[in-house]
């Protein structure tokens, strides 16, 4: 039973990744109609948007410490952070533990301007394009930005830590009458999975409950109607773009601590999110969120060794074994919308 | 009537004479300008440096490429000499090798068997290259090892730990400095039995790869003659970042070790999710859960920050090593580039030292004579104290240095430190040990 708990905790917290990077890329597609397969590279770059706070926080000054030496037996250079010379020790080495929730302040403008630019820039000209067009140029983009990371940050992983009060682990199991450390969960990926729940409902609630959202679920149902009613549905079209980079930045902000951020993880995540809306139905934004977790917790179940002692292998299969069941008995996805992707 | 001079016997005579003229030339321009593949003709001699400039690994890569340009500078008579004023063996004299100014070409394996096998056959035959090194994969080592004994030249590898390269994979032209899975266990072994004791139940996670499985094999074996038992091996997807749901069931599993048989971004992010998880801090059978890297990586184990602290695991040599050797070799390094080599710098530029003394000893650049005055070589001075290239498998036999994650680092470099150093002696196998068995060195190939 523990073991079931810890799986579903488990799956409920990959599936927020999942869901919000969905998320986004149903933004993206029901607004513009763009494959965006560049959505990854986005949740990539936020997540570098933590490590770059980090690294602007960790500015230091060097000064010689002649009591030590370096590796190469010259006197030490000591480094100070700017931080803490300016605030104090203290207060200063708080502010750059707390670097990855400030993060998400310093992500917000960076990633909506960058989708801005992508947008006018690039994915404009492709919105009457065939969908593998918007694929490739999508694709060609998600590499060159993962290259342009690689160059600056380089290949291997960039430790990101959390602040120091979420490390540690929450013992589920006590409150549930089992044994102490049965059930225990680290506390970021409980603030993740509460993170994700916020910017999901936000998302929903500013579609529902502002003119503006209204607008743009009105331009998602009927786009030529709206534009006749004239409003300009292409500005908040791409208002939207920049509103689904800032969802995919501010997941990979709070990423950073689970996995240390590297050039190539959002190609990791891309797959299986295409497969998330797939699976949630193309447009559908409360099916990408349901399918999000869906496929997080199922994927998770299939890495139980009771379940892979039955089906060998199963747990690299499952989530594309479901999506092929779903799409057999519901073509449209579990919350597709008649009409989308089937011109 | 007419009165011919031909006859049949003398057709044949004039035929055969005429023949062997024709040909005696083309004999002989053949076996001049072909005695071995790219024989060196006009100054100079071209080394091919095959390392991941793409791809996971670039920043290894990266770091092997420095110790590249170091070494053909230092047998170029460049810069300090680095660990040839260490090396035992003193035919290089800093004048190139065999009078051979040294060049080099680089390509770019991107951590892929396929593209590996390119760059290295496009050196080969578009650049001229004697010998080809690098790498830093198993897959990607037995693969250019493979294409290196076709093509008949010396393949010197890089950063590679399974024991297939000098096992079931072993080639004539193959040769590796870098320990590997057997000798990591054998090396861990006793320091995993003197610090955690033998009554211990190990949990394994292992990359689905050729590396992974002859990890597990190795350090499986060594725990189980120490008397641990095996809960659980379970193998992940070498493309998988999340381990939290493969972590899960090792804290009901009644293990009170995982082993983490995973390289590289897989050792990063497991290591990481372990340590999430709390398995540091729990309590299991009355003793205190472990965690256990095989091999390490300073480079790798700078993204897994402070998680690294305290786990303990093998490398093939490290920079805070005091014996003459290392200490030139860093001072040279870290002189020129601000900042300590790596395993796979250290183990890049002894391939090079060590092909090039090989070159002078024998006297040609033919790999087969290369490989007779490689095989059996015993030498010391290159940082991992005495140290043999056996000639059953061409598998270096050295010193394997145990290592733990520093609790209180001095610096970013001062990651690891040494626990203990394992001697020579007690990680040598027979040549036919099962791990290693199924392969033959074949004969060597001289190409051309």
């Amino acid at each position: 039973m523990d073991a079931i708990i810890l799986q579903i905790l488990n799956g409920l917290d990959k599936g927020s990744a999942y869901a919000l990077i969905a998320l986004g890329l149903t933004l993206i597609f029901g607004t513009l109609g763009v494959v965006n397969f560049a959505h990854g590279a986005l949740f990539m770059i936020g997540a570098f948007c933590a490590v770059t706070l980090s690294r602007i926080l960790n500015f230091s000054f060097e000064t010689i410490d002649p009591t030590k030496t370096d590796f190469l037996g010259n006197p030490a250079k000591i480094k100070t952070t700017y931080v803490e010379h300016w605030f104090g020790a203290d207060f200063g080495a708080t502010i750059i533990d707390w670097a990855v929730p400030l993060a998400i302040l310093f992500s917000i403008p960076i990633m909506i301007l960058f989708g801005f630019i992508v947008e006018r820039g690039l994915i404009k000209h492709f919105y009457k394009r065939p969908h593998a067009d918007q694929i490739l140029v999508t694709y060609g983009l998600a590499i060159v930005l993962q290259e342009i990371i690689k160059a600056f940050y380089g290949a291997n992983p960039i430790p990101t830590p959390a602040p120091d009060v979420f490390k540690g682990s929450f013992d589920f199991g006590t409150l549930l009458g089992f044994e102490p450390n049965a059930i225990i969960y680290p506390y970021w990926r409980l603030v993740y999975f509460a993170f994700s729940a916020l910017i999901i409902s936000g998302v929903f609630a500013f579609l529902r409950f502002t003119t503006f959202g209204m607008v743009v679920r009105a331009g998602m149902a009927d786009r030529e109607t709206v534009g006749l009613l004239g409003l300009n549905i292409d500005k908040r079209f791409t208002f939207m773009f920049g509103l689904a980079a800032a969802v995919a930045g501010v997941a990979g902000v709070m990423y950073a601590p689970i996995n240390s951020p590297n050039y190539h993880m959002g190609m990791d995540f891309l797959v299986l999110s295409f497969v998330v809306v797939v699976v949630g139905g193309m447009g559908s934004l409360p099916g990408a969120v349901l399918a999000g977790f869906l496929l997080g917790i199922l994927e998770s179940f299939a890495s139980m060794n009771e379940v892979k002692s039955l089906i060998p292998g199963i747990d690299q299969i499952i989530i594309y074994v479901v999506a092929i069941i779903i799409l057999l008995t519901r073509p449209r996805g579990l919350m597709g919308r008649k009409g989308v992707m089937e011109d | 009537m007419s009165n011919s001079n031909f006859t049949r016997r003398g057709v044949i005579k004039s035929g055969a004479i005429a023949g062997a003229g024709v040909a005696l030339p083309t004999i002989f321009t053949a076996s001049s300008a072909a005695a071995y593949t790219n024989e060196p003709t006009g100054g100079s001699v071209t080394f091919g440096f095959n390392v991941p400039q793409t791809g996971p690994y670039a920043d290894e890569g990266a770091d092997e490429l420095r110790a590249y340009e170091l070494a053909v500078e230092h047998l170029n008579g460049n810069g300090d000499g680095g660990m040839m004023n260490t090396f035992s063996s003193k035919s290089l004299k800093g004048n190139g090798i065999l009078g051979n100014k040294v060049e080099f070409v680089t390509g770019d394996t991107q951590t892929k068997s396929d593209a590996a096998r390119a760059s290295a056959k496009s050196m080969i035959e578009k650049d001229g290259a004697i010998m080809i090194t690098g790498g830093s994969s198993s897959g990607v080592a037995v693969a250019v090892q493979g294409l290196c004994q076709e093509a008949g030249v010396i393949f010197m590898a890089g950063l590679t730990h399974s024991n297939d390269t000098t096992g079931k994979d072993k080639k004539a032209n193959g040769f590796r400095h870098f320990f590997n899975a057997y000798m990591s266990a054998a090396a861990l072994a006793p320091v995993l039995s003197k610090l955690y004791g033998n009554d211990r139940k190990a949990y394994h996670l292992t990359a689905d790869y050729t590396w992974g499985w002859t990890q597990e094999e190795s350090i499986k074996a060594a725990s189980e003659a120490l008397g641990w038992e095996t809960i659980n091996a379970v193998k992940t997807p070498l493309a998988q970042t999340d381990f939290s749901s493969y972590i899960a069931p090792v804290l009901n599993s009644g293990a009170d070790v995982l082993v983490l048989n995973h390289y590289g971004g897989n050792m990063v992010n497991s290591l990481t999710n372990a340590v999430q998880f709390g398995l540091r801090e729990k309590v299991v059978n009355g003793k205190n859960f472990e965690i256990v890297v095989p091999l390490f990586s300073r480079l790798m184990a700078r993204g897994a920050g402070e998680n690294i602290k305290g786990i303990l695991g093998s490398t093939n040599w490290h920079w805070s090593l005091q014996d003459e050797g290392s200490k030139a070799f860093v001072k040279s390094f870290g002189t020129k580039y601000g900042f300590p080599p790596s395993q796979a710098a250290h183990t890049v530029y002894c391939q090079t030292l060590l092909y090039a003394d090989a070159a002078e000893r024998a006297g040609t650049f033919n790999p087969c004579g290369i490989g007779e005055a490689l095989e059996g070589f015993e030498f010391d001075g290159l940082g991992n104290g005495k140290t043999l290239y056996r000639a059953d498998d061409h598998q270096c036999f050295k010193d394997v240095l145990v290592v733990r994650g520093k609790e209180n680092p001095t610096s970013e470099f001062d990651i690891l430190e040494v626990v203990e150093v394992t001697p020579a002696e007690q990680v040598t196998y027979a040549p036919d040990h099962p791990m290693f068995a199924g392969g033959a060195l074949g004969n060597c190939n001289p190409g051309a």
